[in-house]
């Protein structure tokens, strides 16, 4: 309670309030995000029961084009409801992009203030590292993988565990975004007083980093965390447009815009558009949420 | 060259620093930042380090707590802290003195204090970093310390953030988290520096009165002379890494002997000079590291200068007056 007062009293919600566009996107995220994950309550069927599916559907206009549909955005070409399929599509996206950006953090953060704390010839080989890392593009890193391990187990066992390894492999392949910003405002901290007067005081070097300088070095890291969710959440559609991704038993927002890309040409281009919108919506909000925050914990960058 | 620092049959000491010599190590070779330190402190005694910045006063006060960082490096010399030597203690047994025993304060109370974490929490996680003791405990000694330093609703302040303190406020909290663990001995780099005059004074009558209450030794690490006069009871001046002139406050202030300190003393404004009078300065200024001159340090801008003055060091001696002095002329 003392918290929610807190806030309702700072400077954080004032600023927040007066930006029509931050609290626009804040609310679209929201929608978007609290709809996927309800929806098993939400949506009209569900995509991952082959029971509920009819073929004879398949390929349905939306309603408000075809008086015989009674799907709202149409259907795919497996008789699925595109509705639903979004629902449960975003759900799978943004689970990803949290699940990632929450590996990267934690090695790149872990990764950066040790490299920047310890300084060195532990700094050099970390850093190396981290420069090595980010030589090969996460794609790469995601079709070889992917495509290893697609050949390995086959890809019955790959539909069960696509979304844990999804979010190792984008997970892994930029947590050097992390390590490099923590590393840089490590350098910084540590050279503040507070630092040195934490020592004087005998406290143990892990306590330091930990509680006196990873504190103040969350100011970039929450900016970076905001766009690292819209790249993360684009990164596993993109790899689920060339087929590395989810799986189209289990579609990603990415996975229902490529299978609904081979229908486009024979007039059925709801498949794509309407999951493709809702992932340039979400993205962009995203985004535009992480503008604000750059801006607001930013006070020397002034808006024109 | 040996220094032999004071009489033994003084009181029973405190801290020991013999001989005390910490170098960087730079490209262009390695440099002294302190050489040959040495001076003791009884128990409750106040000592003021005085010079000019970068005359080794600080690396000296942080020498002492064995926490200088690299390229630094203590290269030889003794700090005997109640009986153990800090300059050989493995890292965790200093850790048992740092913030313990012996307790540091910085020039500017905005920077010592971490600004993301209440004074509360800081001075529980310092208390609880020497003691095996409870939160409640922690706060309650933390509490006590506040109204020492005479913080006015220690409860509520415990709770704030050091971005709500005032500059005075803030230096009483770094000193009341000093005094937590009653050290037994305090190191005051420029204390009052970043403050105004008149909370300077405060603080220093604060520190002074604690000291006394406590018993608690003071190095006053400081280049102002009349601040050093008011609180401590034997001065050390500190010349490009050394000690160049030693004794009771009374006594150097009333009659310096080295050319530095009687320079340092007419630089001071003096009631009673008349208005217009002019101040004297030191002409030139304090050498850098990376050339300190041969000889005396402080020969090229020593106006008693003599031949010998730029080939030899002279050794601290004592000369009749109670004082030692490390200068060839006097």
């Amino acid at each position: 309670m003392a918290l929610l007062a807190r806030l309702r009293e700072s400077y954080l919600l004032h600023s927040f309030l007066r930006d029509p566009v931050a609290v626009g996107s804040f609310i679209v995220v929201v929608l978007l995000v609290t709809a996927g994950f309800l929806a098993p309550v939400l949506a009209p069927m569900n995509p991952y029961d082959p029971a509920q599916i009819d073929v004879m559907d398949s390929e349905l206009a939306p309603a408000w084009i075809d008086q015989d549909s009674s799907f709202l955005l149409g259907t795919d070409s497996q008789g699925r409801d595109i509705l639903s399929t979004i629902l449960y599509g975003t759900r799978v996206s943004v689970l990803i992009g949290l699940g990632a950006v929450a590996l990267q953090a934690a090695l790149g953060i872990g990764i950066g203030l040790i490299s920047g704390y310890a300084g060195g010839r532990v700094d050099a080989v970390l850093m190396r590292v981290a420069d090595v890392q980010l030589s090969f593009s996460t794609y790469m890193v995601a079709i070889f993988l992917g495509a290893i391990f697609q050949a390995t187990f086959g890809v019955g066992r790959y539909e069960q565990i696509a979304v844990p390894f999804l979010i190792a492999v984008i997970g892994l392949a930029e947590w050097p975004q992390y390590a490099r910003t923590v590393r840089a405002s490590v350098l910084a901290e540590k050279k503040k007083e507070y630092v040195e007067a934490a020592r004087v005081i005998g406290l143990p070097s892990g306590r330091i980093m930990w509680r006196h300088i990873l504190p103040n070095t969350m100011t970039p890291v929450m900016v970076i965390s905001t766009v690292q969710v819209a790249n993360a959440i684009m990164s596993e559609a993109a790899l689920s447009f060339i087929g590395l991704g989810m799986p189209v038993t289990k579609p990603s927002l990415g996975s229902l815009i490529k299978s609904g890309f081979e229908y486009i040409f024979s007039g059925a281009w709801w498949i794509t558009l309407f999951p493709g919108v809702v992932l340039v919506l979400l993205i962009l909000t995203i985004n535009l949420l992480g503008d604000w925050m750059r801006d607001f914990l930013n006070p020397k960058l002034y808006k024109s | 060259m040996k220094i032999q620092p004071q009489d033994a049959t003084a009181t029973p000491r405190l801290l020991e620093v013999a001989d005390l010599t910490v170098k960087f190590a730079l490209r262009k070779g390695t440099l002294p930042a302190v050489s040959g330190v040495s001076f003791n402190l009884g128990p409750g005694e106040r000592l003021g380090l005085v010079g000019e910045s970068g005359a080794g006063k600080s690396v000296t006060g942080f020498a002492i707590l064995n926490l200088i960082a690299k390229p630094g490096f203590i290269e030889s010399g003794q700090v005997l802290f109640e009986g153990r030597n800090l300059t050989a203690l493995p890292e965790d047994k200093l850790r048992e003195v740092r913030g313990d025993r012996i307790s540091m304060i910085f020039q500017d109370p905005m920077m010592t204090l971490n600004p993301v974490l209440t004074v509360g929490t800081q001075m529980i996680e310092t208390l609880k970093a020497h003691r095996d003791i409870s939160d409640k405990q922690a706060e309650a000694i933390a509490l006590e310390k506040l109204r020492k330093v005479y913080i006015p609703s220690p409860e509520k302040r415990l709770a704030q953030y050091p971005h709500e303190f005032s500059g005075g406020m803030r230096q009483r909290i770094v000193i009341a988290i000093a005094l937590l663990t009653n050290p037994a001995l305090i190191i005051a780099d420029e204390p009052t520096t970043a403050l105004d005059v008149t909370i300077q004074a405060e603080i220093m009558d604060l520190l002074l009165e604690l000291c006394r209450t406590e018993n608690m030794g003071l190095i006053l690490i400081t280049h102002d002379l009349a601040v050093v006069s008011q609180v401590t009871q034997k001065i050390a001046v500190m010349y490009a890494g050394r000690i160049i002139e030693m004794g009771l406050t009374q006594e150097i202030i009333s009659n310096p002997l080295h050319p530095y300190t009687q320079g340092l003393i007419r630089a001071l404004p003096q009631s009673g000079s008349g208005r217009g009078a002019r101040l004297e300065q030191i002409p030139g200024i304090m050498p850098s590291l990376y050339n300190i001159p041969k000889g005396c340090a402080f020969n090229p801008r020593c106006p008693k200068k003599c031949a010998i003055c730029s080939d030899e060091t002279p050794a601290l001696l004592s000369r009749g007056s109670g004082s030692l002095v490390a200068c060839h002329c006097v």
